[in-house]
């Protein structure tokens, strides 16, 4: 009996911290254009020392205004898909759960697509158009879930099958609809197909919808993280959660709104990124094991590390051309599901 | 529960010791109606029944499949609402108790449900304490101690680091046992909770059960098919049949040839044995 200490937790995600430190470093410095450590080095003290106008080498351009910002992006939507994953299958007792495979990712998706197509018949002040699209893609994303979580339901029972047979099912009707959506509009002010249906993380991008996106994952993942010892006991059943003295119709409504949230905020910026969270929560379960109190912060951080080796490969792979990153996550993300997928059946 | 005391020392006292006189659960008057939809007609009702149980006191509901045992049985956990009438633990309305501190009261021991990921026995256990504490935390010495407890009371100690996937079935009914002892109940209802399990792992769970009854006065409620285990550690009995409470009462007054043949639809021979309880054989030529 060695029960979970704050002391193994601080480590477990110490260590992780330090992971992601390197990948970042390494994602600074591959690209198109070779940057050496050296360089990175000295660009990073002047950053600390606060003598940024020392830098005005191409390569210090190239990191503080394109890489820079690209891998922040890449830890909060890694952080936020990992997290939204890991809640949907503690919720929905389905390893295979993930807001991608659900439909929920495709279902923010068209929501973040009407909210940018409503945004220039709307007159409404800077700061609340800046915040619609990720707003109608958390209420996609919230919709989604509920019409898979009924499609899921038979006889009062979530059926696993059923369940990720109406999630496939879901995000093939709302894919087409993303297709309508993109043909009947200008694109120039939506981005692309691809961005939406496969993820991508090379847009432009503005520091406000940075910090927007750091708070509402800092208030979600604390929502859900709150609830972490009433997910534990929801792994063996709603009936048994309930006899233990969990209120099960409470936790299930603020997880489910906050991974939605998640999910929203990060398919706003990136598109449908997808296996992210099914992958990371499994790796992170399988090194740490299934405490939510444990797994919840080392999947935030594993993703956000797996999301930046993804789109420094996306960005490497051919370059100078970049591949979209949801390419690479389903590169790595379908095969596994299979093997998840034959070992849960065995 | 006190830390450290060895579970094997206590024999049963006497009965007039080990039953309180106050009432800690009183059944009044509860029914229950299912219906599939609204404009049909309930589909299993259970009449207005009413019994009371004291604290240290084993009862036993017996009754042939779909006589209402399990439906009472949600109704006394919490998770259903009567239909008419009420249930109170120690004078409080228990549908009306928050989760948590319906948790706190009651402990149910259920046919366990497959679980999603694995967990150690020891982690199983500490779900009891769930209701205890404030929702995010992490355990406390206190905590550590009452699950050791409570393996050693079912004799599971040795199964602590173990896998829940990788123990046997009795022995997984036993650590479900300690879960719910974890919780430091008033109230212990079980379903079934000897099913699957060889005679001598039922009579080992049973002895355990009474000796801890006795010990930390739960007030235990058993819902089973095995009407000599019933017979034989059984306080009070409530016979079931088709929705409706027949009798209540001790063993011996229950337990008559004709009122078990019309309920089980079997013929049977009951014995009165030397210390009162009743015993029945099943007759070979039926």
């Amino acid at each position: 009996m060695r029960p979970l200490t704050f002391r193994k937790l601080f480590f477990q995600c110490l260590i992780l911290a330090l992971i992601l430190f390197f990948v970042v470093i390494a994602a600074l410095k591959f690209g198109a254009v070779p940057v050496s450590l050296y360089a990175l080095g000295r660009d990073l003290l002047r950053v600390v020392l606060r003598q940024s106008s020392q830098i005005s080498s191409d390569y210090g351009l190239i990191i503080q205004n394109i890489r820079f910002p690209r891998i922040l992006l890449a830890i909060i939507v890694g952080a936020s898909l990992s997290v939204a994953g890991t809640s949907f299958q503690a919720l929905l007792r389905n390893p295979l759960a993930d807001p991608y495979v659900l439909g929920v990712s495709s279902g923010a998706a068209v929501g973040a697509i009407l909210g940018l197509m409503a945004e220039p018949l709307l007159t409404l002040p800077p700061a609340l158009g800046a915040v619609l699209t990720p707003l109608c893609a958390f209420f996609g994303a919230a919709i989604t879930i509920t019409a898979v979580y009924f499609l899921g339901r038979r006889q009062g029972q979530i059926e696993s099958n059923t369940l990720l047979l109406g999630g496939v099912i879901v995000t093939s009707f709302l894919s087409s609809i993303i297709v309508f959506l993109m043909r009947i509009v200008n694109t120039s002010n939506t981005r692309g197909m691809v961005f939406w249906l496969m993820g991508d993380l090379s847009t432009s991008f503005q520091k406000s919808v940075f910090w927007f996106l750091a708070a509402g994952f800092f208030v979600a993942g604390g929502v859900i993280y709150a609830t972490a010892n009433d997910l534990n006991i929801l792994l063996s059943g709603e009936k048994e959660a309930m006899h233990l003295g969990v209120d099960v119709r409470r936790v299930r409504l603020a997880v489910y709104v906050a991974a939605s949230l998640l999910t929203g905020l990060a398919v706003s910026v990136s598109g449908a990124v997808g296996f992210v969270g099914l992958i990371v929560p499994h790796i992170m379960r399988f090194i740490f094991g299934s405490d939510h109190r444990t797994l919840l912060p080392t999947a935030a951080l594993g993703g956000a590390i797996a999301m930046v080796i993804a789109d420094t490969l996306a960005r490497i792979v051919v370059a100078p051309n970049e591949l979209p990153v949801g390419a690479v996550t389903a590169v790595v993300g379908a095969p596994l599901f299979i093997y998840l997928l034959r070992r849960r059946l065995a | 529960m006190s830390p450290g005391r060895s579970s094997a020392a206590p024999l049963t006292p006497p009965e007039s010791a080990r039953l309180g006189t106050e009432i800690r659960l009183a059944v009044e008057q509860v029914s229950y109606a299912y219906s599939a939809n609204p404009t049909q007609a309930p589909l299993f009702t259970l009449e207005a029944t009413s019994f009371q149980a004291r604290p240290g006191e084993i009862v036993a509901i017996l009754g042939p499949n779909a006589s209402g045992k399990s439906t009472l049985m949600q109704l006394i956990a919490g998770v259903l609402s009567p239909l008419s009438g009420r249930i109170l633990l120690n004078g409080f309305a228990i549908h009306s108790l928050s989760p948590r501190t319906r948790a706190q009261r009651i402990a149910m021991v259920q046919q366990e449900s497959r679980l999603l990921f694995p967990a150690r026995v020891w982690e199983f256990v500490m779900q009891g304490r769930h209701a205890h504490g404030r929702s995010l935390r992490f355990e406390s010495h206190t905590d550590m101690q009452i699950v050791q407890d409570a393996l050693l009371h079912v004799s599971a100690t040795h199964l602590s680091d173990r896998l829940m996937d990788q123990i046997s079935g009795g022995e997984k009914q036993r650590v479900i046992l300690a879960r719910a002892l974890a919780q430091q109940p008033l109230l212990l209802l079980l379903d079934e909770p000897t099913l699957h399990l060889d005679i001598a792992a039922q009579v080992g769970l049973l002895d355990a059960l009474r000796r801890l009854s006795a010990r930390y006065r739960y007030t235990v409620i058993v819902v089973t098919h095995e009407l000599n285990l019933a017979a034989e550690y059984a306080d009070q009995v409530l016979l079931m049949q088709s929705g409706r409470c027949l009798r209540v009462g001790p063993p011996a007054a229950i337990y008559q040839r004709e009122l078990l043949e019309q309920v089980f639809q079997i013929p049977l021979r009951v014995e009165m044995r030397g210390h009162g309880r009743p015993r029945v054989t099943i007759l070979e030529d039926s």
